[in-house]
């Protein structure tokens, strides 16, 4: 994680430099080296970086170091600032066309680059929204993508429309226009062909469809993972077809994600969402605030925070804090925090959005060696084990005798020693827990036990 | 020549970009820190990566000592000297190819994998192999069709297996059916895969697990394939993918529109994987073997230096 060892450097270039009080030219210029080399070596576009750094410098010559801020923070700071400005400094939402009027969504983008997955994702996010989708399949060369979008729209049960076999594209987009105004759709996502920036012919099929139907949006997918390609690409997107909004994919990797500062740069167009896992649901709106200070290893707890919001249900949350509050907390309470924990998207994906992961870590260890001793399977079998309890033994834990955990482990598939481990484990959560009225405010939020 | 052509046109961008950035460091007066600090940000700006990069600097330091090398341009033959050294690390070997074989591919999602073994399969029947494909990617919807599809054209036998299904058993019966029907070379398609994800890592260690005891006899090759376009991200997932499955060799695709491919140095320079094919079309033939000095032609020499570019194999 470029960032987190960008911390560690400038942390070192600033070394003892607080009794100045004032970060001096040569001072500057040394910790922005630091900052262009991670910047680089975050995939961001060298042409980017360069107008970066000198907005930079600009500011921070010459900064008072404040009290309580050392240099290296007040530098960080500036970056993330900076960075925000950079990636649009608001959210930006899709606009639609008023009332029932149908707005018309182009996906276009290099091969691969998750067009057609973020198609239907983008349907599923919309019929939240109350809109009703209609996917059309105008991908005319790739083997079976037809099919792949036919089975997506059915898992976010959007509607599909597609000709198999037919090869002229502006067919299929206009008898798709009717068939969403039969269906009485009211967005339609026409999934295209994955092409190179540089080949001609097929750009030019991008301009045709949007000359033969009226196209409102036009968004271009971009992999996470791009390196300095993607400002090749975003600009010429954009000269020959024109976009109007970015969709950042694969963000779950471990990618630094640079792509999403130089294409915001290029182009100007907002990044409007990113695709953060497998299934259907893992897509979110884009925050540049949150990317930024996640890209700077500071974490992502607003992300997180409001991630537990929408997935937590709210009555079984009332429900279970006010057991907690009474000092309640048995097996059941335990299943209930593991499935909320697997809604937010795993172990791993919470502590990636943890602030100060990075510097917990010892030096050289990656975020998976922690997420190991906690894994997902780990919690799979956990889940297991108390499936195989009885009703009774999930509310009244001291009835778990050894016969009983022997049964147990038998159902669950596991060894006993890891039955007993878990009791054990359980027991201290519920130690944890039992001092949970008195951390708990009156209002306060349930919290993990974790 | 046309393939060659195609590379070199597609790393064109690369070169032009490399070429004037690089004559103007190179034309510079003296060697000091700002030389090799702009040159460290050259080759950092063509995906090189920062510990190859590294590597070339030290070396190219190395030189202007023990030679009293005194000005940059007298240092530009050692550049290409050194960049091609990072290449030769690891010499790719094609044994697979002549032998009875399991060949696992895997990769992050929308590398290329299924087209690279639609590829792969088109070109080992044409060489009179008997070829068999197998489809272990149960995950991403119409990923079988993809691949019926290209079997199709090849006309090579297709073990697979039900949407959904444990990948692992879709392998261990495409095992069986190879050596029951006595198969040259098989090839197993498996779902793309982010490399931070511990289950589905887990997951290929488990089809490279299930290759090895039921098929210990066979050669056993497992190549990752690497999309063109990614950036610095290529290193940390030949480096995750190499842990689970001891990866063997790398492909590169989509290497025709991008300005990228110094990831193909990071690559072997930093874990000494060698690249074994890259592609740069979308035709059967655009799939070739990597060949060093093509490659770094493409990278670094101009239109009127190409003129002795061998022909690839």
């Amino acid at each position: 994680m470029a960032f987190e060892s960008l911390t560690d450097k400038l942390q070192n270039v600033f070394k003892g430099l607080r009794r100045k009080g004032r970060l001096t030219e040569s001072d500057v210029k040394e910790a922005l080296r630091e900052v262009k080399m991670a910047l680089l070596e975050a995939d961001v576009n060298f042409k980017v970086v360069k107008g970066f750094i000198k907005s930079i410098e600009e500011r921070a010559v010459g900064t008072d170091v404040l009290n309580g801020l050392n240099p290296a923070q007040t530098v960080i700071k500036i970056v993330n600032e900076e960075m925000i400005a950079l990636m649009g400094s608001e959210t930006t939402e899709l606009s639609f066309e008023p009332g029932k009027a149908m707005t018309v969504i182009m996906m276009c983008g290099l091969q691969g680059s998750g067009k057609t997955t973020t198609a239907a994702k983008l349907a599923l996010k919309l019929s939240s929204k109350g809109k009703k989708s209609l996917l059309v399949a105008c991908d005319v060369y790739r083997p079976a993508a037809f099919e792949q979008l036919r089975v997506n729209a059915e898992k976010v049960s959007a509607d599909f429309f597609g000709i198999e076999g037919e090869k002229d594209t502006l067919r299929i987009v206009r008898e798709a226009m009717d068939y969403a105004a039969e269906r009485n759709d009211n967005v339609v996502i026409i999934d295209t062909a994955g092409r190179l920036q540089i080949d001609e012919v097929l750009m030019e099929e991008l301009q045709n469809i949007k000359n033969a139907v009226t196209v409102h949006d036009t968004l271009l997918v971009v992999d996470a993972m791009t390196g300095q390609e993607a400002v090749n690409v975003a600009e010429t997107f954009n000269e020959k077809v024109g976009i109007d909004g970015v969709i950042l994919s694969k963000t779950d990797g471990d990618a630094r994600g640079g792509a999403a500062l130089s294409v915001k740069a290029v182009t100007g167009k907002p990044i409007l969402f990113t695709g953060t896992g497998e299934k259907p649901e893992d897509f979110d709106q884009f925050y540049p605030d949150r990317m930024a200070s996640r890209i700077l290893g500071m974490g992502d707890v607003l992300s997180l925070i409001e991630k537990a919001g929408e997935q937590i249900d709210e009555d079984r949350e009332r429900e279970m804090s006010s057991r907690l509050r009474k000092g309640k907390f048995d097996f059941d309470d335990y299943l209930e925090s593991l499935n909320q924990m697997k809604k937010m998207g795993g172990m791993s994906s919470i502590l990636s959005m943890l602030p100060g992961m990075g510097q917990m870590l010892p030096k050289g260890a990656k975020m998976g060696d922690i997420s190991d001793q906690i894994d997902d399977k780990k919690l799979a079998r956990t889940e297991a084990i108390i499936l195989s309890m009885t009703t009774e033994e999930r509310h009244n834990p001291d009835l778990l005798n050894p016969s009983r955990k022997h049964r147990i482990a038998n159902g669950a598939g596991v060894d006993i020693a890891e039955v007993n481990r878990f009791v054990k484990q359980f027991r201290e959560a519920q130690k944890m827990m039992k001092r949970f009225p008195q951390m708990m405010g009156k209002r306060g939020r349930f919290k993990l036990p974790f | 020549m046309a393939f060659f052509e195609r590379l070199f046109a597609g790393l064109g961008k690369t070169r032009e970009q490399l070429d004037d950035n690089l004559a103007e460091v190179f034309d510079r007066d003296s060697i000091d820190d700002d030389f090799y600090d702009d040159l460290e940000e050259l080759l950092i700006l063509s995906d090189i990566g920062v510990a190859a990069t590294q590597n070339i600097i030290d070396g190219l330091k190395q030189d202007e000592r023990s030679e009293h090398i005194r000005k940059p341009a007298a240092l530009g033959t050692h550049l290409v000297a050194k960049v091609k050294e990072q290449l030769e690390k690891c010499p790719a070997d094609y044994t697979f190819e002549e032998q009875r074989s399991v060949v696992l591919v895997v990769g992050v999602n929308g590398a290329g994998k299924t087209t690279t073994i639609g590829k792969l399969a088109m070109k080992y029947k044409e060489h009179g192999k008997k070829v068999m494909i197998a489809a272990a990617d149960t995950f991403r919807a119409a990923a079988l069709e993809q691949l019926e599809i290209w079997a199709d054209r090849s006309k090579v036998q297709l073990i697979t297996g039900q949407d959904g299904q444990d990948p692992s058993s879709v392998v261990y019966d495409a095992v069986s059916a190879a050596k029951a029907r006595d198969m040259d070379i098989l090839l197993i398609d498996t779902a793309g895969r982010l490399n931070n994800k511990k289950n589905l890592m887990e997951e290929l260690k488990k089809m490279k697990r299930i290759i090895d005891r039921e098929y210990p006899e066979a050669y056993r090759e497992t190549l990752l394939v690497l999309d063109g376009t990614c950036g610095q991200n290529a290193v940390s997932q030949a480096r995750d993918f190499k842990d689970a499955t001891d990866v063997t060799g790398i492909v590169i695709t989509k290497l025709d529109g991008s300005s990228k491919g110094g990831m193909a140095i990071a690559v072997q320079s930093e874990l000494s994987i060698p690249v074994k094919y890259i592609g740069v079309g979308e035709g059967t033939d655009d799939l070739q073997r990597f060949d060093t000095d093509d490659y770094v032609k493409a990278l670094f020499y101009r239109e009127d230096n190409t003129g002795d570019g061998d022909e690839t194999e």
